[in-house]
């Protein structure tokens, strides 16, 4: 009894307290300390390599910084963290970017395109041999992520909508030992889950993402402000990232050594590692990013983006439509609210990396 | 006169009440409008307003999915496991609890067994119950049962044993068989514990709710919360954590107000929160 009675009180304190440091967010301007976090996808593993092999402070120290790269073992605090103002970058999709600190006002760019999904999402059925066979099955995936996107682009592929089928939300982490169980016949996930679920018996890939490539993008997203005060941030962030990109492309011993070390970092081993990998478009040099950021098939997936997630009612209750939030493109153009831009893609930074300037 | 023994009146009792949340809510306000002007469409700390316009939207306006009023279906979902799981729950704490303090036997057979489940973590072994029960209602019913029931259990079985002894002897040398002291004696001793017992138990059984809820679910209150969280809609998390807060505390209430009406015996000492 007493403890059901101190507990609203309990909660009264500590919600007071983190209301008052919450109510600071990082103010943009002149700084010499930066932070920005990650969580484990096998295209992000390099961000937790820059700190611990010591290339980020290097870049840092040369631009007269100091950067700090923290993991965060949840995607979504992660990315509500970085909201929250707690950090100033953070990586994400280019889909949880637009729903989460833009759709929330937060003026955000898209610092490091780094890779793309080519086969790391994917769509599962057990005893069923093809797509079409979804329709009336209920669909186990985590609600409102790339899994549900890559759910809605396919079935529009077959002719089919979601009435077709019932979603039922659930978590990443109990994805496998969701699937075990006889009630659950049809998942969509992303790797390692993906794999490991491939493996077992009755399972068939129905569907990936290489079948739509380059639609599920992930990014080291910025806060826009902090950039624009801080071009220092910028340069060591991007500079020491395409120096990792070298050396983890190539198959020196420095190379393996780097993969070997990501892959145990992701609780896998070299081989499970690269398979990851090759599912997974990385791009490893500054140009191939750029090219990728200014082609002219961005603008148009981040309207299928965008539609998803008005459709869904992701993007807020004041949003009147799939354009409210503004979408710009290297090239000037603006998909949606020129008025109100929050997400921002941008190759400058980028570029200097592939004109050898950083 | 000393301290401990002056007492607020009835409104100075209602005013010192309500101070921490007023307290809290203007904190709150406060802080809001701080992180408003930086950003206008600050997601972490919304307005009273905006999570006014959240709530209304999910008791009152049909989805545009389904055309149901989703607050109504969450809470009456979430409101039938929860009673499922502590209905089981209260069940088996009577049921068990009786058998283990009152036979010596079962005690010596049983107690060991139930001190040790109560102490798993129910979230560490969810794979398994997920094997055994599916993953449909049935899992997150038993998640519920297994969080809740072994404490019930060992709560009343040593209520049993409280019970003091003169009043067993007395009972015996009265002629009662086993059977007639349970009924007798034992059963309308622990029912104001097993209330105590259930209000006690429905704390943890609402973070188990929710657990299972976010685990894989269609409905409920925890389904909601989790889902919206991926896009932080604080607009929608905080009306609905006070929405649980509100129905947990009146379930609450009602079970005190049940005690008392119906053993008021029971509450012949001292004051009960």
């Amino acid at each position: 009894m007493i403890k059901s009675m101190l507990k609203p009180v309990g909660l009264a304190l500590a919600l007071g307290i983190g209301v008052l440091s919450l109510s600071q967010p990082a103010s943009a301007q002149q700084k010499s300390d930066f932070k920005v976090c990650w969580s484990i996808y096998v295209g992000w593993m390099p961000w937790g390599y820059l700190q611990d092999s010591g290339i980020m402070a290097k870049h840092a120290e040369k631009q007269g910084i100091s950067v700090e790269i923290v993991q965060i073992n949840d995607y979504i605090e992660s990315i509500n963290q970085y909201t929250a103002g707690a950090y100033d970058g953070c990586s994400m999709t280019n889909m949880d970017a637009l729903s989460i600190p833009s759709g929330g006002g937060v003026d955000t760019t898209a610092l490091i395109v780094g890779d793309y999904s080519n086969g790391n999402d994917g769509i599962i059925l057990k005893d069923k041999k093809t797509l079409a066979d979804i329709k009336g099955q209920n669909v186990n995936l985590v609600e409102l992520s790339v899994s549900h996107y890559l759910l809605a682009r396919a079935l529009d592929g077959v002719g089919l909508s979601e009435r077709d089928i019932t979603v039922v939300n659930t978590s990443d982490a109990d994805m496998i030992a969701a699937y075990a169980t006889d009630d659950v016949t049809a998942v969509v996930t992303w790797n390692p889950l993906l794999s490991a679920i491939e493996e077992l018996p009755n399972a068939t890939k129905v569907a990936d993402s290489a079948d739509i490539p380059g639609e599920i993008i992930d990014i080291m997203m910025v806060n826009t402000e902090t950039l624009a005060d801080n071009p220092a941030f910028g340069k060591a962030l991007v500079g020491a990232w395409y120096e990792l990109m070298t050396i983890m492309s190539s198959d020196t011993p420095e190379g393996i050594a780097a993969r070997t070390a990501m892959a145990e970092a992701s609780g896998t081993d070299l081989a499970g590692y690269d398979a990851q990998l090759a599912t997974t478009k990385m791009f490893y040099t500054p140009a191939d990013a750029v090219a990728f950021t200014e082609s002219a098939d961005l603008p148009k997936t981040m309207q299928f983006v965008a539609e998803f997630l008005f459709d869904k009612g992701i993007l807020g209750e004041g949003a009147p439509s799939p354009e409210f939030v503004g979408v710009a493109f290297p090239d000037g153009s603006v998909y949606g609210d020129p008025n109100n831009v929050k997400l921002r893609f941008d190759a400058t930074y980028m570029k200097m990396a592939a004109d050898g300037m950083l | 006169m000393k301290l401990i023994n002056r007492r607020p009146g009835r409104q100075s009792t209602i005013l010192l009440g309500a101070l921490p949340f007023v307290l809290l809510i203007v904190t709150y306000a406060v802080a809001s409008h701080f992180r408003r002007i930086d950003n206008p469409a600050d997601k972490i700390l919304p307005s009273l307003e905006a999570m006014g316009t959240a709530f209304h939207r999910m008791a009152f306006v049909p989805s545009a999915r389904t055309g149901e009023l989703l607050l109504w279906v969450d809470t009456a979902d979430s409101l039938m496991r929860l009673g499922a799981g502590i209905g089981v729950s209260t069940l088996m704490a009577l049921t068990v609890g009786l058998l283990i303090g009152t036979l010596p036997h079962a005690r010596a057979g049983l107690s060991p067994f139930v001190a040790s489940m109560s102490l798993i973590p129910p979230i560490t072994i969810l794979p398994i119950l997920f094997i055994i029960f599916g993953l449909g209602e049935t899992s997150k019913v038993m998640l519920i049962v297994v969080g809740t029931a072994p404490v019930m259990i060992r709560s009343m079985s040593q209520a049993v044993l409280d019970i003091p002894r003169e009043l067993v002897i007395k009972a015996q040398t009265l002629g009662a068989n086993t059977w007639q002291i349970v009924i007798r004696l034992f059963l309308p001793q622990i029912l104001p514990k097993l209330i105590l017992a259930i209000r006690l138990g429905l704390i943890p059984a609402w973070i188990f709710l929710v657990s299972a809820e976010a685990i894989a679910s269609t409905t409920g209150l925890g389904y909601r919360i989790f889902l919206v969280r991926r896009y932080l809609a604080m607009d929608l998390i905080l009306p609905y954590v006070v929405w649980i807060t509100v129905l947990a505390y009146l379930i609450d209430r009602v079970l005190l107000w049940l005690s008392k009406r119906g053993f008021r015996w029971h509450h012949l000492e001292g004051e009960s929160l």
